[in-house]
This record gives structure tokens, C-alpha cells and sequence, in this order.
């Protein structure tokens, strides 16, 4: 296995690019390590890119974010008006793992690992984020929810990498949340996970609205259905028990060690409902 | 001799313990961070199958295999006569312990060991693993009691037949034993009963969850001697095992103790280091061998899964009139699980006229469950405090009101035949009822248990020397592992009977070679039983400085006396000398002063704890938290009260991990699923108040300060406690640990549509 620091995100792609065999990018490293050690992988290439300026930056222009694919949870959580901004993307950011964790694992990571419980995806597929992915034949920017195509895979070619990921300008009056259901508190893989981002009208009802579930279904999930029943509502209990029902129904979980498929759909709904709340009294500032 | 509590300087103050920093900061040196010059690297190839006849094992790749320098499997193992050996509270059958180190003829569960190597490096000796070709015949398998019970399991042992019936059955069977133990009449009992409840309760197999892997060094010298590095609970218990299994003389093995990374039980036998030795004299060269936390899970020994039955009479004032059980305890591959121990004392914390408890020990394609704090007393008392909750809630009684009207005391005499003498079981269970967080407020969804618990703790064999240095320093000699602080409770003991600070005091482990045996790290014994041998030793210092004293001073010895580490002359006009003037001057007075103390310790004193716990139970997705959590115990005398606080919340602690989430998730095919932190959930520190706790200090008299254990008995009442605080919160009864929230959130369903029914 050869080892490699990259310190542009040309310099990353074309490093990648030249290998024949199994090439990976080490971001924290909290899969790629785990998964070494346990001899899931066998790379014959591993590319460090944590020292390169733009994957390691949060930098805000004109209320859109680009932030580094290896920028650290922790570092997230820190930064000035990112948390405030979009805290359900933050929130799920910084769910992964532990503090020590925090330290190391990145959104970029967590998406190109491709689990189906990642915790930071979710919140970014319901605030319509992108990724700006560099490769040999330049660079184009996808939608996140098009990076992770099943459990471990991801529509990444041959040489390409993510160098960001970009939330756009927040719209007025609106706001995110992200719940995930786990037996303790930390250090485990989310039973079910749940996004919700809602933007207010004038007058305090919902316009619009996006549902996301992750780990009920082979990649994380919008539910359209979701959205539509907040539409309209201030999310009183009427519109909220729709959102569980749709979201019971869309949920298509398999059965576990960690959750059978009917608690998942179960409580598919509950969290999805309790996420558009939140995400709902923080779109009206009562959060 | 015993010592006035009013007047200790040292025992009951809380300084900070010896090994503390370096445990902290990582530099102190557990099993796996000994290495040696030339050291192999050993590793063991384990069954993919629950239940196999081994047909064949071929070697011979893996031997071929460049810098692979020895290979063995279970005929290189001398075969062994079932003989029962003492290891710490249990004994081990040697014929079933060599049997588990590495299978012959059949393999029992999943993970057992059926090949070790040892190779120059670990990627070679996991190629060579991958070399090693074994032909199987798989068997039909159980992994469950109730199953392994049934007329037509698949039988793991062809030589296997009941004991403990009245004639010794026609057929084996996987049932190794039936036990009995009763007191009066159960029978008329229940008929002066006005309320009788039966009831069933099931718990699944749980690891101690040490953070330290199994880890040894063993190098194998041209003389024939062995000696092994390891961390273990106790080093003299592996000594002699390995000398058993490997037919060699205790004298010619030397195992020298690391600091341990947890044991809980778990490290009072050998799975690595017979393995390692025998490579290491194969090999010519030392080999290390550690374990992956996948081969801790798989291959080491958790606590047993149980099936429990229990039948509970009292009349309408609250007085048990009559009480039974039926305890079935999946060993796993081999008998010896604490079946006995649970009938012994899952009733033992009541006064009881009539009680009877049956117990099965049974065999099952599980890994051999092993010792886990108070082996099998937690399992019984989930049953017990189970039903006894609701009685209290039938006789509308105070739960620890109902407990206390039946509490046991001085005088009470148990089911196992003890008749206690001063017991805090009672004053323990004043203690939670006056305690703020019992007469604390809930809010929605939240419900409050109680729990009571017993455990026997035990005596035993141990050492101790202490050696007077010529500054007036003190070096304790013993020899049990330090797991909960025992190295600072050792030294304030020393302290107190020498009269010197703490700090002139310090404590050695020593090995096999340098003390003489000492029982193992177990049964809450240390700070009793080598605390009594310590206490002892400087007894037996200060009587030599006296007499060093008196020579000096031209008196008699009983002339002296000893206070606060200065020899003072009764009569005369001689100067005071203190225990530097003496020791400095020992060369010339009849040389260095060494006191001994070589003990079995009687007079344990058994411990009673009551738990009080909070919950909130999530009704729409079944998640439970705990929200307070207050333990309290009978501890004797606490010498060092905070390392005593830690063994009860540590206890608390792993107790609630027992009741929410933890399981060994065996699935059909008898493989388990779940060999791994992330999918075997021990509680984590963000799952947890703090858990608070009250010290009940009924002086053990058999103890110079009074000390009982206190290591295990924290660890009996939590199941109870939790699964009592959720039914209190949502009305259900649950009986099946672990109330994982799937299972919890099913309960909840099912209770929803009884009621709109
Ligand atoms: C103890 C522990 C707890 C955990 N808890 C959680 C949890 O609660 N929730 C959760 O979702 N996950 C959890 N994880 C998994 C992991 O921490 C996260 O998925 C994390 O976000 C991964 O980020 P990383 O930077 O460490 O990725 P790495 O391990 O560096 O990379 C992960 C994978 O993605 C690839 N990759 C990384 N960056 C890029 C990139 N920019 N472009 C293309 N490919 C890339 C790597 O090649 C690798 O295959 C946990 C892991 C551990 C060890």
C-alpha cells in the first residue's frame, strides 16, 4: 500500500487517477481506518487530503457556505453563524460519534463512505446542498443526494473526489433539524435518522417544505409526501401525524441486529414529525 | 486486634491512589504492552460452526509457510481426567478447561479454538491461520436453556449425565446438574397465603465488557521453566492452571502480574497463555498472543442467558409466607455455571420460614460462560425483586416498606444454611427510604423502582510481607492484582497499624516467584482477606520494633508502646524512638525488619445493597433513560470511601447496561452476531446521571477495621430496579432483559391495543 499527502485538489485528482488498482481518499479517517484494520479494504493507494487549503475551509459568500469535504464536525460546530444558520446540517454533523470523533470525521467522508445511517446526509439532501467533485476531466458539481448510490457505494468515477460541499443562501424564514434514534446516546449506527427543513411564509405558515429519511431505505430518502402535508400548516398535530404517516409508508427498512423493519417505519414517523417541529418553531424563531 | 473507629488517621480519608496517574496518562503497562526481544507473534484459528466433529486438521501448508515457526492443535494438548480445580469462586473441571483451550474430536460453539501458530509476524501467522485446513462435519445445535433441556436437543457431551438426581439417568443429556437447597415446609406456606403469583422472567448472555483484550507473553527456557507476562485477576490461579493442563511443575512456571484493563470475573481462567507457552516451546522463542475484541466476545467467558421461574405467597399484611424458584442456566459449551449461587441467594435479603429453590446447570452451543461480579446473584434477584414489586403493588405496599417487614438480620438464617451474625440489610433499606430521591417529584412518562441485593463475598488465601527500608520507608508485598484500588487500600491499612502517612508506604504486586500463593482477585475478597493478611504483617513490624525498642532502651517489650509510629518507654527515662530511629539503626540491632503474614481468611461478611432508580420511557419509540440513580450498601468499614463509591457505581452501572441493552445475539445458525462494541452496547458515559451513592457502615467484626467486600453486591439489583422504575412508568411488566427499545416500544403497542380492546 502506498501513501500519499496531496496538497492541491489537482494535485489529489491526478495522484488518484494514475492508480490502477484500489485508490482512497483519507479524510479523518473514522471509516477508512476502522475499515483497514478489519481488512474490509485493501487499497493499494490511500491519498491524504486533509492539507489541502480548500477541503480543510468553511468560507461564506453572500449567505451561501462551501465547506471543505474534510472539515471536521467539530469544526462545524464552532464556526460563527454556520450552526445558526443551517443548525439541523450542523446538528447532524456533529452527532457523529463521540468527541473525540469530532475531531476527525467530515461530512465529505461521511457521504462518499455511502452508509445508509450516515447521519450528516439527511439534513444536506433537505437543504438542497451540492457537492463540487474534482476529478481528471475537471471539476462539476452534483447534488448530494446523487453522491451515495447504495449501502458502500457512490457514483464517484475513476479518479474523482469530493473537494466541497455548498449550501446555498439560506432562505428567509426558514430552518432545519435532524433527529436520529439510537438505544444510547452515543458511539453507535442510527436505527432511523430524520431531516426536516420548512420555510415559512408571511404570515407564519409553511411554504415549503422538505422531508428526508435516512437508514430506512438503501440510501437516504426524500419524502415528497412529507414535504406536501406541512405545506399550508403551522405544523399543528394534524399536519404532523400526516407527515408520520407518509413517512411510515415511504420507508422501506430492512430487518437487523439493530431495529426490526416495523420499528423502523414506526418511528421513521415519529422522528420525521418531531424534526418538522423543531425545524418549524426555529423557521418562527421560538427555538 | 481490632482498631477504634474514632481514633483511624489513615483508613476513611480519601488520598489519591498509587497507580492512578500513570493508569490516566497511558503509561502504565497492561498485557499487551509487554514485549520481548525475538518474540513470535501467536494466533488461534476458531471455529466457524456452533457444533462440528472435527474430522481432520491439516497443517501442512500452514507449517510450510516461511517464518511460520510452530503450529499446534488439540491432540498436542495432553489429554485430562475431569478433576475439579479451585479457581477463584468457582472451581474448573481441568478435562473441560483443556478442552476449551484448543477442541479435540468436536468443536461446541462458534469461536471456539481448534489451531494456534506462532510466526514471526502477525500478518504471517494470519496467513498462516488462513493455510490451515480443517474438514467439519457440521451437527445440529441449541443455544437456548429452555431448548438444550428438551428430550430431543442435539447433545453436546455423549458423556454427560444428570447429577444431583436421585438415580443416575439412563440417557445424557445437556442438563449437567440439578440442585436443591429449601428451608421448611413450601407446600403449607402457600396455603396461609392470601395472594400467590407465578411468574417467568428470561435473560440473555452478557460479557463483563473489560476494555483490555486478553494478552500474554510466554517464553519457554532451555531448563524447562516457563515464564509468562499477562494481566489476569490472579496469577498464582494461571500458574497452576497451565501447570495442570500442561503437565509441568507449579515451580517451573513464573507468571508475572500487568496492570489489568478490567476483569469483572472475566480474568480468573486461561484461554491464551497454555496456548502460549506450548508455542513459545515448540518455537524455541518467546510468543505473544493478544486477542481481537471479536475473539473476547466470541471466545472468552460472559455470563450465562437464564430462564427463571418464580412463585411468591404472602398474606394480605404484607408477611412472605412461602416462596420458590426454578433457575436454568445456560452454561454455555461446558457445565459450571452459578446456577448455585443464584438459588443461594436470590431470597437470602428476607427472612423466610419456607422456601425452596431448584437449580439446572445446562450445556448449550454458546461460548463456556464464566465468573461475571457475583456470578449468577444478579440473574436470580431480576427474578425475585421482579415479583416481589408486584406484590407490593398488589398489597399496595411501599415497595421497601414490604422489603423491610421481610428483611433479613442478625440472627436470620438463609436458604444456603448461614445463619447471619450483624448484616446492614435492613439498615440499608432505611437508608434508601430517608434518601431525597426517594421522596422526589416525577413528571409524565417517568416511574421509579426499587431493588434490593445480596451477595456473600468471600475469604480465602493470601499473602502479604512487609519490608521496613532504613529511611523509614515501608515496601507491602502481595499478591493480587490491582483492579478497584486495592494497592492504596493496602497501603492505608499498613499505614494505620504502622502510624506512619500513607505516602511513607508503598505497594507491590509481586509474582508467582516473589510471595507466596494468594487467591485470586474475586469474590470481593482483597481488601478483607489480604487487608487482614497486610494488617497482619505490620502487626507483626510493630511487634518487632517494639522489641527493637525495648532492646535499646534496656526494657521489656511490653514495656513499649506503639503510637503514631513512635515506641514509647512505659517507665524510665529513655527517649522516644520512632519507626525511622529503628529502622535506620536495624543493621545493628538484629537487621532489616521484614513482617509476614500468611492467611485463610474466615469471617467474610456477606453485603446487602438497595438500588432506587428513575426512568423516562419514550412512549412513541420505546428509548428508556435514566434519570437518577441512587445506590446504597452495607460496606462494612470503607477504607478508601471513594474507590468503594466507584465499585458501586461501576456495579450500578454495568447492571443497567445488563437491563437496557446489552445481549450476546446468538442467531439461527448458532453464529453470533454482535462480537463488537458498536453492536454490543455497553452504556456509555452520556447515557448516565451521575449515580449517587450512600455509604452503610456495618462493621464486619471478623475484620481488624471492619471491612466487608464490596466489589459485587452492586451489581444484584439494578435489573430489577430498572425493569421495576418502567413498570412504575409505563404500567408493563417487562420479563426479558434487555428492554432494548424494540422490544420496549412492542410492549407498549401491544399494551395500547389491550386497553382499546
Ligand atoms: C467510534 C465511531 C463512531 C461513529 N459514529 C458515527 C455516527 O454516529 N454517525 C455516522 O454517520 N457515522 C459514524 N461513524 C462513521 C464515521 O465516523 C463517519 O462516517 C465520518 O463522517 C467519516 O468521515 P471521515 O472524514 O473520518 O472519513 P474517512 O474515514 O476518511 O473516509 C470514509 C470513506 O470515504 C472516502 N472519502 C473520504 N473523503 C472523501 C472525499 N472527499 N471524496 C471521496 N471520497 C472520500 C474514503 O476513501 C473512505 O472510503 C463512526 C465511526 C466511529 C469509528
Amino acid at each position: 500500500m502506498r501513501f500519499e499527502v496531496a496538497d492541491t485538489l489537482e494535485g489529489a485528482a491526478s495522484l488518484l487517477a494514475g492508480e490502477q488498482g484500489v485508490a482512497h481518499v483519507l479524510a479523518g479517517g473514522t471509516d477508512l481506518l476502522v475499515q483497514l484494520r478489519a481488512g474490509m479494504v485493501k487499497p493499494d493507494l490511500v491519498v491524504d487530503i486533509k492539507h489541502i487549503e480548500a477541503t480543510r475551509t468553511i468560507s461564506e459568500s453572500d449567505g451561501a457556505y462551501t465547506i471543505g469535504a474534510a472539515v471536521a464536525g467539530a469544526e462545524m460546530g464552532e464556526h460563527r453563524t454556520l450552526a445558526s444558520d443551517w443548525p439541523g446540517v450542523t446538528e447532524g454533523a456533529e452527532l457523529i460519534g463521540s468527541t473525540q470523533v469530532q475531531g476527525r470525521a467530515s461530512m465529505g467522508g461521511n457521504l462518499c463512505n455511502a452508509s445508509p445511517a450516515a447521519d450528516s446526509v439527511p439534513a444536506l439532501i433537505a437543504a438542497g446542498a451540492t457537492c463540487t467533485v474534482v476529478g481528471p476531466g475537471g471539476t462539476r458539481d452534483v447534488a448530494v443526494a446523487d453522491i451515495p448510490t447504495g449501502p458502500g457505494s457512490n457514483s464517484l468515477g475513476q479518479g474523482e473526489f469530493v473537494a466541497t460541499i455548498n449550501l446555498p443562501k439560506k432562505a428567509a424564514n426558514s430552518s432545519d433539524a435532524y433527529l436520529r434514534m439510537i438505544p444510547r446516546t452515543e458511539m453507535d449506527i442510527a436505527i432511523v435518522g430524520a431531516a426536516a427543513n420548512v420555510t415559512l411564509g408571511d404570515d407564519g405558515t409553511i411554504m415549503a417544505a422538505k422531508i428526508v429519511l435516512g437508514a430506512v431505505a438503501p440510501t437516504a430518502i426524500e419524502v415528497p409526501e412529507a414535504g406536501a402535508a406541512l405545506v399550508g400548516t403551522k405544523a399543528d398535530d394534524d399536519a404532523l401525524a400526516a407527515v408520520a404517516a407518509a413517512c411510515e409508508a415511504a420507508a422501506k427498512p430492512i430487518s437487523d441486529k439493530r431495529g426490526s423493519a416495523d420499528y423502523r417505519k414506526k418511528v421513521s414517523g415519529v422522528l420525521a414529525k418531531r424534526a418538522a417541529k423543531i425545524a418549524f418553531d426555529r423557521a418562527s424563531g421560538n427555538a | 486486634m481490632t482498631y477504634d473507629n474514632e481514633n483511624l488517621k489513615v483508613v476513611g480519608t480519601r488520598p489519591v491512589r498509587p497507580d492512578g496517574a500513570d493508569k490516566v496518562t497511558g503509561r502504565a503497562n497492561f498485557g499487551a504492552d509487554f514485549s520481548m526481544p525475538q518474540q513470535l507473534i501467536g494466533k488461534v484459528l476458531r471455529s466457524p460452526h456452533p457444533h462440528a466433529r472435527i474430522v481432520s486438521i491439516d497443517t501442512s501448508k500452514a507449517e510450510a509457510l516461511p517464518g511460520v515457526k510452530a503450529v499446534m492443535v488439540g491432540e498436542d494438548m495432553i489429554a485430562m481426567a475431569h478433576e475439579m480445580s479451585q479457581s477463584g469462586e468457582s472451581a474448573i473441571d481441568v478435562h473441560d478447561l483443556s478442552l476449551n483451550v484448543l477442541a479435540r474430536g468436536k468443536v461446541l460453539y462458534d469461536g471456539h479454538a481448534v489451531a494456534a501458530v506462532a510466526a514471526t509476524s502477525a500478518v504471517i501467522a494470519d496467513d498462516a491461520l488462513d493455510l490451515i485446513d480443517v474438514t467439519y462435519d457440521v451437527l445440529p445445535h441449541v443455544s437456548d436453556v429452555d431448548e438444550a433441556m428438551k428430550p430431543d436437543a442435539p447433545v453436546l457431551h455423549e458423556d454427560m449425565f444428570t447429577a444431583g438426581m436421585d438415580e443416575k439417568p439412563a440417557t445424557a443429556s445437556n442438563i449437567a446438574s440439578r440442585m436443591e437447597m429449601a428451608l421448611g415446609d413450601v407446600e403449607e406456606g402457600f396455603k396461609k397465603a392470601d395472594i400467590v403469583i407465578e411468574r417467568s422472567y428470561k435473560t440473555k448472555a452478557v460479557h463483563q465488557g473489560y476494555i483490555e483484550p486478553h494478552a500474554v507473553v510466554a517464553n519457554f527456557a532451555e531448563d524447562g521453566t516457563a515464564t509468562v507476562w499477562c494481566s489476569s485477576q490472579g496469577h498464582f490461579a494461571i500458574r497452576d492452571l497451565c501447570a495442570k493442563l500442561l503437565g509441568m511443575d507449579s515451580s517451573a512456571i513464573r507468571v508475572t502480574p500487568a496492570e489489568i484493563g478490567g476483569g469483572f470475573g472475566g480474568k480468573t481462567t486461561v484461554y491464551l497463555e497454555p496456548l502460549a507457552i506450548a508455542l513459545s516451546k515448540k518455537a524455541g522463542r518467546p510468543v505473544k498472543m493478544t486477542m481481537t475484541r471479536a475473539e473476547v466476545f466470541r471466545a472468552t467467558g460472559p455470563t450465562p442467558a437464564t430462564s427463571l421461574d418464580v412463585k411468591i405467597g404472602v398474606t394480605n399484611d404484607g408477611q412472605i409466607v412461602a416462596a420458590e424458584a426454578d433457575f436454568r442456566f445456560n452454561a454455555g459449551a461446558f457445565k459450571g455455571s452459578p446456577v448455585g449461587a443464584a438459588c443461594m441467594s436470590a431470597f437470602t435479603p428476607y427472612t423466610l420460614e419456607n422456601v425452596k429453590v431448584v437449580g439446572y446447570d445446562v450445556v448449550t452451543n454458546a461460548c463456556k460462560s464464566g465468573a461475571y461480579r457475583a456470578p449468577g446473584a444478579p440473574n436470580g434477584a431480576f427474578a425475585v425483586e421482579s415479583a416481589l414489586d408486584e406484590l407490593a403493588h398488589m398489597l399496595n405496599m411501599d415497595p421497601l416498606d414490604f422489603r423491610h417487614q421481610n428483611g433479613a438480620e442478625a440472627g436470620t438464617k438463609a436458604v444456603y444454611g448461614a445463619t447471619f451474625r450483624e448484616i446492614g440489610c435492613k439498615d440499608v433499606l432505611v437508608a434508601a427510604k430517608n434518601h431525597p430521591h426517594y421522596k422526589s417529584n416525577l413528571g409524565p412518562n417517568q416511574g421509579r423502582g426499587v431493588a434490593s441485593g445480596f451477595w456473600f463475598n468471600i475469604g480465602g488465601q493470601s499473602n502479604a510481607a512487609v519490608n521496613v527500608h532504613e529511611d523509614g520507608t515501608v515496601t507491602v508485598v502481595e499478591g493480587n492484582p490491582d483492579i478497584g484500588g486495592t494497592r492504596a487500600a493496602m497501603a492505608m491499612m499498613a499505614a494505620e497499624v504502622l502510624g506512619i502517612p500513607f505516602e511513607k508506604v508503598q505497594v507491590v504486586v509481586a509474582d508467582t516467584a516473589s510471595i507466596g500463593h494468594t487467591d485470586v482477585t474475586g469474590g470481593s475478597r482483597v481488601t478483607f482477606a489480604t487487608g487482614m493478611a497486610v494488617t497482619q504483617a505490620a502487626e507483626d513490624v510493630v511487634r518487632q520494633l517494639k522489641e527493637r525498642a525495648a532492646a535499646t532502651m534496656e526494657l521489656d517489650p511490653e514495656e513499649v508502646v506503639w503510637q503514631d509510629g513512635v515506641a514509647h518507654p512505659t517507665k524510665g527515662e529513655a527517649k522516644p524512638l520512632s519507626l525511622a530511629d529503628i529502622a535506620g539503626d536495624a543493621a545493628r540491632t538484629g537487621g532489616i525488619i521484614v513482617g509476614r503474614s500468611s492467611i485463610n481468611a474466615k469471617g467474610a461478611g456477606p453485603s446487602f445493597a438497595t438500588h432506587i432508580c428513575d426512568v423516562e420511557v419514550d412512549p412513541e419509540t420505546g428509548r428508556i433513560e435514566i434519570l437518577r440513580y441512587t445506590a446504597v450498601q452495607d460496606v462494612g468499614k470503607a477504607i478508601h470511601p471513594s474507590y468503594v463509591e466507584g465499585q458501586m457505581q461501576g456495579g450500578a452501572v454495568q447492571g443497567i447496561g445488563w437491563a437496557l441493552n446489552e445481549e450476546y445475539v446468538y442467531n439461527e445458525d448458532g453464529i453470533l452476531e454482535n462480537p463488537g462494541f458498536l453492536d454490543y452496547r455497553m452504556p456509555v458515559a452520556s447515557d448516565l446521571p451521575m449515580i449517587d451513592t450512600v455509604l452503610v457502615e456495618v462493621a464486619n467484626p471478623s475484620h481488624p477495621f471492619g471491612v466487608r467486600g464490596v466489589g459485587e453486591a452492586p451489581l444484584v439489583p439494578p435489573l430489577a430496579a430498572v425493569v421495576n422504575a418502567i413498570q412504575d412508568a409505563t404500567g408493563i411488566r417487562m420479563t426479558e432483559l434487555p428492554v432494548s427499545p424494540v422490544k420496549m416500544l412492542e410492549a407498549l403497542e401491544a399494551n395500547q391495543k389491550q386497553a382499546a380492546e
